[in-house]
């Protein structure tokens, strides 16, 4: 239960960390660790060097804007879930970040570290998916920008070249009078999710869907948007034969196969549950903003 | 003559060190480490703190946790050279130098929040934390048990701890 034996750096300039990274194939970017080092402790994760970003310039904080919440690097998960402008900016973020492990964990690591990581169970990923947002890369032929669609490939595995360092990653503000919700099964609070599903949903003045953003964690090997779901209910008044359609229609983006403690039927019937429910609280939260 | 057998096990670390500083219970420490020498093991091994205690080693039984920064965190999952220029506080400081209790580890004791006393570092450390925080405190049963569910406790069941935290508010005059 100690890691083995690494080396260690602590660069102070991006260009410098890219650099390390560019010159040594088996070096690893450290932030809060509240993965890498588990599994290094574990000695499934066996690093030459790390290298440890919380002192390079420039990766701290979180910036809200009018249309992007921009997430720096280094910023914790326990930032971005008290930030009062990002609470006012996307009220998303804070009750997805309840499910987020505990609060000590919550206090150590990051928002992008956990992007990077892609567990597909895991919230940040669904959340960055759900609302179609994007990370910036930078490497040493400079910057692009990654949607979150392209970015999550499979299981642990990003769209992230291993001498680039994602510097940021992009959550889309609420669309102005949009409903929201996140929910997932776990076996224990904070543990990874059997299932989680997260909805953004915006009404028209008829009390019809104009737009439906889904998308469930847990499910496949990487976050998923269920746009069959998202498809059918687009444009209903989101009744119950509405939900049952949609219900229907996402069963089938759960490929995770059957596991000791959860057959895939099983994760059918979670995510089927989810969907119902979120849908119908962010059309009522839907409701709640249009009469305030 | 004697025969002289080589130690199959050296006495002395090969690892790589490294120079690090930070200030652990108000007091400032330096000491090269090796690197790869986790923040648990360089409070009880280099220090002496060995009221941190050690469980799992991979985040999940909170008997390490520390305040790193002003913050609860997991020592068992922060390296020693990751801690260089942070202001830690261990278990050690909570009491005063008198032996007086704070008055978290007060109401543990008129509570009986502990039985064997393994995770209760951990525990005192991440409710003086919580309590430390600004703000109103969520003392609901819900409320308490989502603070107290990075720690695992296997003797009491919970019940004890969960009125120790609520006596500490009302010792504290946060209740």
């Amino acid at each position: 239960m100690k890691p083995s034996i690494f080396g260690y750096k602590a660069p102070t300039s991006i260009e410098e960390a890219i650099g390390i990274l560019a010159g040594d194939p088996d070096a690893v970017v450290l932030a809060g660790g509240q993965t890498l080092l588990p599994a290094m402790n574990f000695r499934a994760a066996n690093p030459s060097t790390l290298v440890d970003i919380q002192h390079v310039a420039g990766l701290r904080g979180i910036e809200v804007g009018g249309e992007i919440i921009a997430v720096k690097a280094m910023a914790r998960h326990r930032e971005f879930e008290l930030d009062a402008d990002v609470a006012r900016a996307n009220p998303l973020v804070a009750e997805v970040m309840q499910h987020v492990a505990h609060v000590p964990i919550r206090n150590r690591g990051t928002v992008v570290g956990s992007l990077c990581h892609a567990d597909p169970s895991a919230e940040m990923p669904l959340l960055l998916v759900l609302l179609g947002g994007s990370v910036i890369a930078q490497g040493p032929s400079g910057r692009r920008e990654i949607s979150a669609e392209d970015f999550f490939q499979s299981f642990l595995t990003t769209a992230r070249e291993r001498d680039e360092i994602i510097i940021e990653a992009r959550f889309p503000v609420l669309p102005k009078g949009a409903g929201w919700a996140f929910d997932e099964v776990t076996r224990r609070h904070g543990d990874y999710a059997i299932a989680g599903v997260g909805c953004v949903l915006s009404l028209d003045d008829r009390g019809r869907a104009s737009r439906v953003q889904l998308a469930a964690c847990g499910i496949a090997d990487t976050p998923v948007r269920l746009k069959a779901a998202e498809e059918i209910l687009t444009g209903t008044t989101l009744g119950t034969s509405d939900l049952d359609a949609a219900v229907a229609a996402s069963a089938a983006a759960v490929t995770q196969p059957d596991e000791m403690h959860v057959s895939q039927a099983y994760r059918r019937r979670a995510l089927g549950t989810l969907v119902r429910r979120m849908v119908m609280t962010a059309a009522q939260r839907a409701r709640q903003m249009e009469t305030a | 003559m004697a025969r002289t057998m080589k130690a199959a096990i050296p006495d002395r670390s090969t690892d790589a060190e490294i120079e690090v500083s930070m200030t652990v219970n108000g007091e400032v420490v330096n000491r090269s480490v090796s690197i790869r020498m986790l923040l648990s093991d360089f409070l009880r091994h280099e220090l002496g703190l060995t009221g941190t205690h050690v469980g799992c080693e991979h985040g999940v039984c909170g008997c390490c946790t520390v305040l790193i920064n002003g913050k609860a965190g997991r020592s068992c999952l922060t390296l020693a050279v990751q801690a260089n220029g942070y202001d830690i506080r261990t278990i050690e400081s909570v009491a005063g130098a008198d032996g007086t209790l704070h008055p978290v580890q007060q109401a543990f004791k008129e509570c009986h929040g502990l039985q064997c006393g393994y995770c209760t570092p951990g525990m005192v450390m991440n409710i003086v934390a919580r309590f430390e925080e600004p703000g109103k405190l969520d003392l609901s049963d819900e409320g308490i048990r989502d603070l107290l569910s990075g720690n695992l406790c296997r003797c009491t069941g919970y019940l004890n701890i969960i009125a120790a935290v609520r006596r500490a508010a009302e010792l504290l005059g946060r209740a």
